[in-house]
């Protein structure tokens, strides 16, 4: 994204206020065009075209305006768009939040140009998705199955590891492709500690080199992280749809998104939405989150795992809300488990993933896999309200029954839930969870039809009369 | 043509001066790329414009046509089984032009030209016609009749008119002013489309499911609104009734919302049948998609497009239903809009005029004798899914929907936690129309329908007493017909109201089914109050007919009536012997 010096310098600055530059009107600038800014001791700083009026013209300028100045900042116009040079040579590189490189290996020779902000896909062109993606974590791939192709976010809380599961899903899907896939990261606003995390684990699994990094830290500018994601996103459709790649693209932390974009609404003064918010979050996250999916007919695909911290672990949170809205299910990350030693956290009862059906049963997983999963839920669910009641009114008055679904609930969230990072096959998930039932007397699986039972329940109760 | 230059772009708002004799909701084309735009503001000189696409890469002092007219849906044979944006461009042309994404510019006729479709008249020479009568029609599908009507503005006596085979564009009738007529013809889409009379409305929309035929049932011609936080089950509801609802024609409206669903309707639809005509849904169906990240102007448009097509169809005498999912993105392209015109805003940044807006929306539901000849009565139906942020209805969208819909579906995020779908809470849901409906059940299924009705609501409603109790004393404390009416009201919650949208047999119910299923529970209930004090309680919960009700919706469809009527006499009649209980 470097700029060639365009020829005509404007120092027309009315105004600088916040991340905003307002200029007064000049002649043939376009709507949403690159700018780069100079100012007085040369460092340059680049920006885009907010609005463009017979009055005035106002630029944003990602990496902040600290050190601009009215009087000899000289602003050059690019009389384009704001687009991404794209090559194949960008795998196992990083960038930083404005795509410039960050690992001192110099540039890329693009290839191909792309405006960053993308188009939307043509609904008629979509394919539904159909594949599973494994991530050797049972909580997804048993309970939450992602599937190619799919937005599934993962709803975390401020210290609780969504980082090392994102890490340990980006190295796991690598491997189970057999480096056929890729893994698009794009960090917003995290500190030099993640960052030296993501590119130690990244660089030690040898998962660098089916990736891409874009990383804007903590102490970059704030505004730069409106540009991260659209980065990272191009990039995944150009290895999807020019390479035929399937491209999985971890974006941590839309939080950190959203708020830069609170701040350049607020000081462009615009009607503040809930917690001030701009109106136009909803549309302005869908163009991020919508940038997933499959082609009829064509190869490759771009899956979403975007991470998102819920502040004060509210799940009505309107960044957390909207992105609900958007996305097709969501992992919440739970404080309480992390409390209880397990990793990953993952709270089966509110995830969801909406897409599990279109990846899973025969052919696919295994033909029992959306009844054991039904099974294994509604059992959980069960025994959380158990746990729940004996809090109250002790365990003492607890039938046979409930015994059972309790010691279930104990080995599924000690064994079957904390798993820590060894990853395991669908298979052994399976395995695993049919397991599990043998906790509990026959009768008590209403969810999964018999025929299953008698082909995949253990040893143990399996002698229960029906 | 008016001819002005732009002066400002901010986002999908341009403004433009020079336009003298513009008038607000005329259609213009902006910039040297010809982008489609709305004049949505005329302020002395300056105009401001919502545009349909990205206006990435204007500058001002670019050109802004019209020739002052504004935005006209096509009307006419061919809309079934169409797919388009929300400004009725034809996605599969758009996708030939421009490759799989959406590029900017580009247009594409809404019907086809090429097509020849068989006229058959049913007016003859000599015949005096005016607007809304019935010239004719054309086998559009093989189960939809296409009425050709005599368009708005015209009037006269039918001097030649002959079957035969005719392109939208050619004409097939003539007056004898010399006014030629077509199949196609246009409508501003903002305008509801004229009618004789509304009438009254007392047929059920039947959706084949059983929380809303039983206890929350639409009227064809009434609204509904189904509100509810992600993830509760909006669209899956809202797809199901555009699957089973018994309308001639649907018009499903994706209204900033995911690519993906759209797919979804789009690859199940052809292979799913009409439960009534047999035919491929796809032929009664017309698809707007204007998903999230298509541009936010056009989805505004969206409902307004989708509405007009409903109402052409209705004006042939037809019964449409339209699912608008969800007018919570429309409300907030409006607000959008709003915005960037600097209009002061109302309640939680909604422009005040969001509640009229809504209203005028809604109101373009009804049963209505048609304009023109024979009398033809048809309905539009509303169904609109609120997405309410943090799921909280206490939001504006929520509330001014609620203000006029007669039906509210109020999902429950607690439901859909626990996976009982629909998740729709039966407590808090209402529907306006239960009297205004109250004959026609009597008629048509029965007089119990309508009682039984009532005791399965009642049944529940104790049930909510009775569980604050139990979370005080516990549940042991409570006498044995108070279990028992739990344990009933819970096999009504579980085995009637939960219904798989995507199990084979379940997805849809037919009314009779859903007769015998409140039967069987409640004859089932009848033996049980029965046999209370003969049996222990532990032994009554290991009646086999607990078990058998939890699986009479799996019985085929087809099988209905062969198999509740013996079912729901061994549930009356249940042996009281200790054998049959052991
Ligand atoms: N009737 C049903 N039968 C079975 N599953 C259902 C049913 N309704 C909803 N679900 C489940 O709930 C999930 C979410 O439903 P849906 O997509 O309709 O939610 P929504 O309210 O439209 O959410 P959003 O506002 O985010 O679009 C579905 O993917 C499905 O797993
Ligand atoms: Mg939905």
């Amino acid at each position: 994204m470097n700029t060639p010096l365009y020829a005509k310098a404007h120092r027309s600055i009315n105004e600088i206020k916040g991340p905003l530059v307002f200029l007064q009107s000049i002649p043939d600038v376009r709507y949403g065009e690159r700018v780069t800014l100079v100012d007085s001791l040369g460092r340059k700083k680049s920006g885009q075209v907010l609005e463009v009026s017979e009055r005035a013209t106002v630029v944003q300028v990602f990496e902040g305006s600290d050190g601009l100045d009215q009087k000899s900042t000289a602003v050059f116009f690019s009389g384009d768009v704001v687009k991404l040079g794209l090559s194949e040579d960008m795998l196992g590189r990083v960038f930083d939040g404005s795509g410039n490189p960050r690992d001192g290996l110099g540039e890329v020779l693009p290839e191909t140009e792309r405006p960053i902000t993308g188009s939307p896909l043509n609904p008629v062109c979509r394919q539904q998705p159909f594949e599973f993606i494994e991530t050797g974590i049972s909580a997804i791939d048993l309970m939450n199955t992602l599937v190619k192709g799919q937005k599934l976010p993962i709803f975390t809380g401020a210290g609780l590891p969504a980082n090392r599961v994102a890490v340990q899903i980006a190295r796991q899907v690598i491997r189970q492709s057999k480096e056929e896939l890729i893994v698009v990261f794009g960090g917003m606003g995290i500190t030099s500690r993640e960052y030296n995390y993501f590119y130690k684990e990244f660089q030690d699994s040898g998962a660098l080199a089916n990736s891409v990094l874009f990383l804007n830290l903590a102490d970059d500018p704030t505004i730069e992280r409106i540009l991260t994601p659209r980065l990272a996103l191009t990039t995944a459709e150009y290895f999807a749809f020019d390479k035929g790649r399937d491209v999985l693209v971890i974006l941590t932390d839309m939080l950190n998104y959203a708020n830069a974009l609170r701040e350049i609404s607020s000081a462009r003064e615009e009607i503040p939405g809930r917690r001030g918010y701009p109106g136009y979050l909803y549309t302005d996250l869908s163009m991020n989150y919508e940038r997933a999916g499959i082609i009829k007919n064509q190869k490759g695909s771009v899956t979403q795992l975007p991470i998102v911290t819920m502040p004060n672990d509210d799940i009505t949170h309107p960044v957390i809300d909207l992105t609900g809205y958007i996305t097709e299910g969501q992992i919440i990350l739970s404080r309480d488990m992390d409390r209880r030693g397990i990793y990953p956290p993952i709270n089966p009862l509110p995830s969801l993933s909406r897409l599990m059906n279109l990846g899973i049963g025969k052919n696919k997983t295994r033909e029992d896999h959306r009844q054991l999963q039904d099974q294994l839920y509604a059992l959980y669910a069960q025994g959380k309200e158990i746990e729940k009641l004996t809090a109250i009114i002790g365990s003492a008055g607890l039938g046979t029954t409930e015994r059972e679904i309790l010691r279930f609930t104990e080995r599924f969230e000690h064994e079957f839930m904390n798993q820590g990072e060894r990853p395991r096959t669908i298979r052994e998930s399976l395995a695993l969870g049919w397991e599990l039932l043998s906790e509990v007397s026959r009768s008590e699986l209403r969810r999964v039809e018999d025929k299953y039972i008698d082909q995949y329940l253990s040893g143990k109760t399996a002698a229960t009369p029906s | 043509m008016i001819v002005g230059q732009i002066s400002r772009i901010a986002g999908p708002v341009v403004n433009a001066r020079g336009m003298e004799g513009i008038k607000i909701r005329d259609l213009v084309r902006v910039g040297e790329l010809g982008l489609v735009g709305e004049v949505i503001e005329v302020k002395g000189a300056e105009i401001s414009i919502q545009v349909y696409e990205e206006t990435d890469g204007l500058k001002v002092g670019e050109p802004v046509k019209s020739d002052g007219r504004p935005f006209l849906v096509e009307l006419g044979p061919g809309l079934l089984g169409m797919i388009y944006d929300g400004i009725q461009r034809p996605l599969e042309i758009i996708r030939d032009q421009t490759g799989s994404f959406i590029a900017r510019g580009a247009t594409g006729d809404p019907l086809t030209k090429k097509k020849r479709w068989h006229f058959v008249p049913t007016v003859k020479a000599g015949a005096p016609v005016a607007f809304g009568d019935v010239l004719g029609w054309v086998q559009e599908t093989p189960a939809i009749q296409h009425k050709i009507l005599v368009p708005e503005g015209i009037a006269g006596t039918v001097a030649k008119i002959k079957e035969g085979d005719y392109s939208i564009e050619e004409p097939m009738a003539e007056l004898h002013d010399g006014t030629k007529l077509h199949m196609r013809q246009l409508w501003p889409i903002r305008r509801p489309r004229p009618i004789a009379q509304k009438i009254s409305a007392g047929v059920p929309l039947i959706t084949g499911q059983r929380i809303f035929d039983v206890f929350f049932p639409v009227t064809k011609g009434g609204s509904a609104v189904v509100p509810g936080p992600f993830g509760s089950g909006k669209t899956v509801t809202q797809q199901a009734l555009a699957k089973w609802a018994d309308a001639d024609i649907v018009v499903y409206i994706g209204c900033g919302e995911r690519g993906n669903e759209m797919t979804e309707v789009l690859t199940e639809f052809p292979h799913l049948e009409d439960p009534r005509t047999g035919q491929p849904l796809m032929n009664r169906t017309v698809l707007i998609a204007n998903t999230s990240n298509m541009p936010v102007a056009a989805r505004e448009t969206s409902i307004y497009t989708g509405i007009t097509i409903a109402e052409y169809y209705r004006d042939m005498g037809y019964d449409v239903a339209l699912m608008a999912d969800s007018t919570s993105r429309w409300a907030e392209a409006l607000r959008e809009i709003s915005g960037r015109l600097e209009e002061m805003p109302g309640e939680e940044g909604y422009p005040p005029y969001l509640a009229s807006r809504l209203a005028e929306f809604y109101e373009r539901a009804g049963r209505a004798i048609c304009l023109g000849n024979h009398k033809r009565q048809g309905s539009v139906t509303v169904i609109g899914a609120v997405s309410p942020p943090g799921g909280d209805f206490s939001e504006p969208v929520t509330q001014n929907s609620l203000r006029i819909a007669g039906a509210f579906w109020g999902l429950d995020a607690r439901l859909a936690y626990s996976r009982h779908f629909p998740a729709i809470n039966w407590l808090t849901s209402y529907s306006l129309y239960l009297d205004a409906l109250q004959d026609w059940y009597t008629q048509e299924v029965g007089l119990e329908f309508v009682q039984m009705r009532q005791e399965l609501l009642e049944i529940l409603q104790k049930e909510d007493e009775l569980k604050k109790i139990v979370q005080l004393v516990g549940r042991e404390s409570l006498s044995e017909p108070d279990k028992l009416l739990l344990d009933v009201a819970r096999t009504i919650r579980d085995d009637f109201l939960r219904q798989n949208a995507y199990h084979e047999v379940d997805a849809y119910c037919p009314l009779k089914k859903q007769y015998y299923m409140m039967k069987a529970i409640l004859a089932f209930y009848g033996t049980c109050k029965v046999l209370l004090g003969k049996i222990s309680y532990e032994e009554m919960l290991r009646l086999p007919g607990w078990e058998q009700l939890s699986k009479m919706r799996y019985t085929p469809n087809e099988q209905t009536e062969s198999y509740f009527p013996s079912f729901i006499q061994d549930l009356s009649t249940m042996s009281v012997t200790k054998e049959a209980v052991a």
